[in-house]
């Protein structure tokens, strides 16, 4: 005989958004969202719901009721999500926890609860852990989900019902608790069926012919008449593997050949789940008490155990082993999907040579830090120091071919330095300049290339390059910082050089 | 006359065997490279142009920094065009990654790495020089003794990877295992009737090439080929070659 348990969240938002920023605690606040062109509110915090603003009402007349109303914008996918981790977290009590959108969890906790000492203390622990960690809860444990979810939401929080006993317990209850859509639980209101026990009365022949198919099977899964399967979330599986010494090690060797071990492991349980690592942390803990931690990134996902360990071989060294290590723990905190397909592919057409390559880059980036090793895809900008961006993966191509035609130098400095030059005419390439004390005289020049400043990113003068020689045959790429319509002259800098 | 023949078999045989011996071989699956330089190919051993192996470049100041980058990205688009990609190791953020398309080489083909330290630019240099997948490997190196461009060298005779030094004001150069030795520096374009800049012209010279003839040319870059403009007649004598190693130490 199953045994379940339903949670009510009444103010699963708010009190989300309240443990995010302590300051909303016991504060009146409601999230809205826009609705046929008026915002209408979506869930309110328990203080509001005491001064009578509910959701479904329109803020404008919230806030005519309570007018230091706080609101937030309501986003649509926060409930399943946060019920998804709910979910999760309550898997430590039972092995099957779904969620029920958009305010509940049913849980399965058939054969659970006598780990915790029995029914009652096993709900009361729940509450309590939940209560601590700032949510309203109310909770009950029944035979049936749809006896559970009313007992949750029309009952005393806590309640337990014994087995076989929900009809009784359902007898008094509201007939909005049998979980009914809108339409038929108000014509049944209007008919003046209140109550459940009413609606039993009745038979069900004439219940099925006015009111559907539904109404009799909400009932006969509240009573247990018609099973109600539940689908319980799956929580992703973590890719950890440990292993126990007998005795401490603290050899290079003997760490080693720990991480080896791990690694083979956990390769051949990537390979069965399909999935790639992209990063890994190998943690020793020690007999001391404390704990050392080495960790490998990937550019794409691996399992190929040689490549794995080539890249922990060098970061060995950096463990300091102390007395001795007595477990050693292996992490995959990320990982990525990888087919075997995909990676049989890439042997056979020529892939192999991407291979070799992002496993050159793992090496380096695991000695310099990621941050070392950069390839450049071009940027919608004219701005010269925005006209490229760094790619995010090696793979990427440009969205945008590079821009043909433009001269542009083969260095640049890190910022433009000023100059000196004498100039002929406005708008015209200087004459001579003087950087770093030498004097270059020109002779000959391309330009002006105005490139206008972003005005929307930051604001200042726009630039007049020009691209020069000097008479040994030198070139520099040299601009003028606004105008010369100004009281003073304007800045000339130099910015780059020509090969 | 038939044993004027044979001598020259033998003869050619035994420079191809020396050749080989020096780490210079070509393998013969390998298609003959042709940068479009005939008389600066002719410099070279077997007359072309050695790739799977370790040039070096030398640069005493920033202009001339830029000139060799331009020269070696121009050789590189040469290469770069049937295989993967090409890794660019400096500790100095400098070059200008749009710009390397007017020297026919895509950006993004390029992977640029910046390390910290000395220590680790060599060893990035060499792991990347092992990686047979790599068409080349460029590194601004300030300083190399003949121990670590020996290590290079034997890395790259097993990858086949091209490697290019760029050894921007080097504080001593002594002998390297480096194959050629160059240095590139730019001259006045050409005067065209269009008023403005002419297509870059650069003077390359050879200093050192191992089993092949020194030698100095002028080299245009015509936006997507190179071009010999005339003949340099003298070639740079290893004295000149020292004094300017005196004048980059002053």
């Amino acid at each position: 005989m199953s045994r379940y348990l339903a949670i009510w969240f009444p103010y699963l938002v708010p009190d989300r958004l309240a443990r995010r920023k302590p300051a909303l605690r016991k504060q009146s606040f409601v999230t809205s969202l826009p609705e046929r062109g008026r915002l209408v509110i979506q869930s309110a915090s328990a203080q509001a719901v005491l001064s009578g603003i509910k959701p479904g009402m329109i803020l404008a007349d919230a806030r005519a009721i309570y007018p230091d109303l706080i609101t937030i914008d309501h986003d649509p996918k926060l409930p399943e999500r946060l019920l998804t981790i709910l979910a999760e977290w309550c898997l430590r009590f039972t092995p099957i926890a779904a969620t029920d959108l958009p305010d509940g969890l049913i849980l399965d906790i058939s054969g659970c609860t006598h780990l915790w000492g029995g029914e009652s203390s096993y709900l009361k622990e729940i509450i309590k852990r939940l209560s601590k960690g700032g949510y309203h809860v109310h909770a009950a444990i029944a035979d049936t989900v749809g006896a559970a979810w009313a007992l949750s939401r029309y009952e005393q929080n806590g309640t337990i019902i014994e087995k076989d006993k929900q009809k009784d317990a359902l007898i008094c209850l509201p007939v909005s608790a049998l979980r009914l859509p809108v339409n038929i639980s108000d014509r049944l209101y209007q008919l003046g069926l209140t109550t459940i026990g009413g609606l039993l009365a009745i038979p069900r022949q004439g219940l099925k012919k006015r009111f559907g198919q539904e109404l009799l099977t909400r009932i006969d899964q509240a009573l247990g008449m018609l099973s109600e399967p539940i689908k319980p979330v799956c929580p992703a599986p973590v890719f950890q593997e440990r292993l126990y010494c007998l005795e401490p090690v603290c050899t290079a060797k003997a760490i080693t050949i720990g991480l080896q071990q791990l690694l083979a492991s956990l390769c051949s349980r990537l390979v069965k789940e399909k999935k790639g690592l992209r990063k890994a942390v190998l943690t020793c803990y020690r007999i001391d008490n404390k704990v050392q931690q080495i960790e490998i990134g990937t550019h794409r996902a691996a399992r190929d155990t040689a490549h794995l360990f080539r890249l922990f071989e060098n970061k060995i060294a950096n463990i300091a082993p102390g007395l001795g290590i007595e477990l050693f723990v292996l992490d995959a905190p990320v990982t990525d999907p990888l087919d075997v397909q995909q990676e049989s592919l890439w042997m056979d057409a020529g892939m192999e040579q991407n291979r070799a390559i992002t496993q050159l880059l793992d090496r380096i980036g695991g000695r310099l830090g990621p941050n070392a090793i950069q390839r450049y895809l071009p940027a919608e900008h004219h701005w010269p120091e925005r006209s490229y961006m760094p790619a995010a993966t090696l793979s990427e191509r440009p969205a945008i071919p590079w821009p043909k035609g433009l001269s542009r130098p083969v260095y640049v400095l890190p910022r433009p330095e000023p100059i000196k030059v004498s100039v002929p005419i406005p708008d015209y390439p200087p004459m001579l300049f003087i950087y770093n004390g030498v004097v270059h005289n020109i002779k000959k020049a391309d330009g002006p290339e105005r490139i206008e400043r972003e005005w929307w990113i930051d604001k200042g003068l726009q630039r007049d390059y020009y691209c020069v020689e000097d008479t040994t045959g030198k070139r520099y790429w040299l601009f003028r910082s606004g105008h010369y319509d100004s009281a003073h002259a304007p800045d000339w800098f130099i910015h780059g050089f020509f090969a | 006359m038939i044993q004027e023949a044979a001598k020259k078999e033998v003869m050619d045989r035994l420079r191809k065997e020396i050749l080989a011996a020096e780490g210079l071989q070509r393998p013969t699956y390998e298609p003959r490279l042709h940068l479009g330089l005939q008389a600066l190919e002719m410099a070279f051993p077997d007359q072309t142009f050695p790739t799977g192996c370790i040039h070096e470049f030398i640069s005493p100041d920033t202009e001339r920094a830029a000139a060799t980058t331009g020269f070696i990205a121009a050789l590189l688009s040469h290469i770069a065009v049937q295989k993967g990609p090409c890794v660019w190791v400096s500790r100095q953020h400098r070059i200008f990654a749009p710009a390397l398309l007017s020297f026919g080489l895509q950006p993004d083909q390029v992977i640029f790495i910046n390390p910290d330290k000395d220590k680790d630019l060599l060893w990035t240099t060499e792991q990347a020089l092992k990686c047979s997948s790599l068409t080349a490997v460029i590194a601004d190196v300030q300083e190399l003794d003949l121990t670590a461009s020996r290590r290079l060298q034997l890395a790259v005779e097993q990858s086949r990877v091209t490697g290019f030094l760029h050894r921007h004001n080097p504080r001593t150069m002594g002998h390297t295992a480096c194959v050629a030795r160059w240095q590139v520096q730019s001259l006045c374009s050409e005067a065209t009737a269009v008023p403005g800049l002419g297509f870059p012209r650069w003077q390359v010279n050879l200093l050192k090439v191992r089993n092949g003839r020194p030698g100095s040319w002028i080299v245009d870059w015509t936006a997507d080929q190179f071009r010999i403009t005339e003949p340099v007649p003298e070639t740079i004598t290893r004295e000149e070659a020292y004094t300017y190693t005196k004048v980059a130490q002053a």
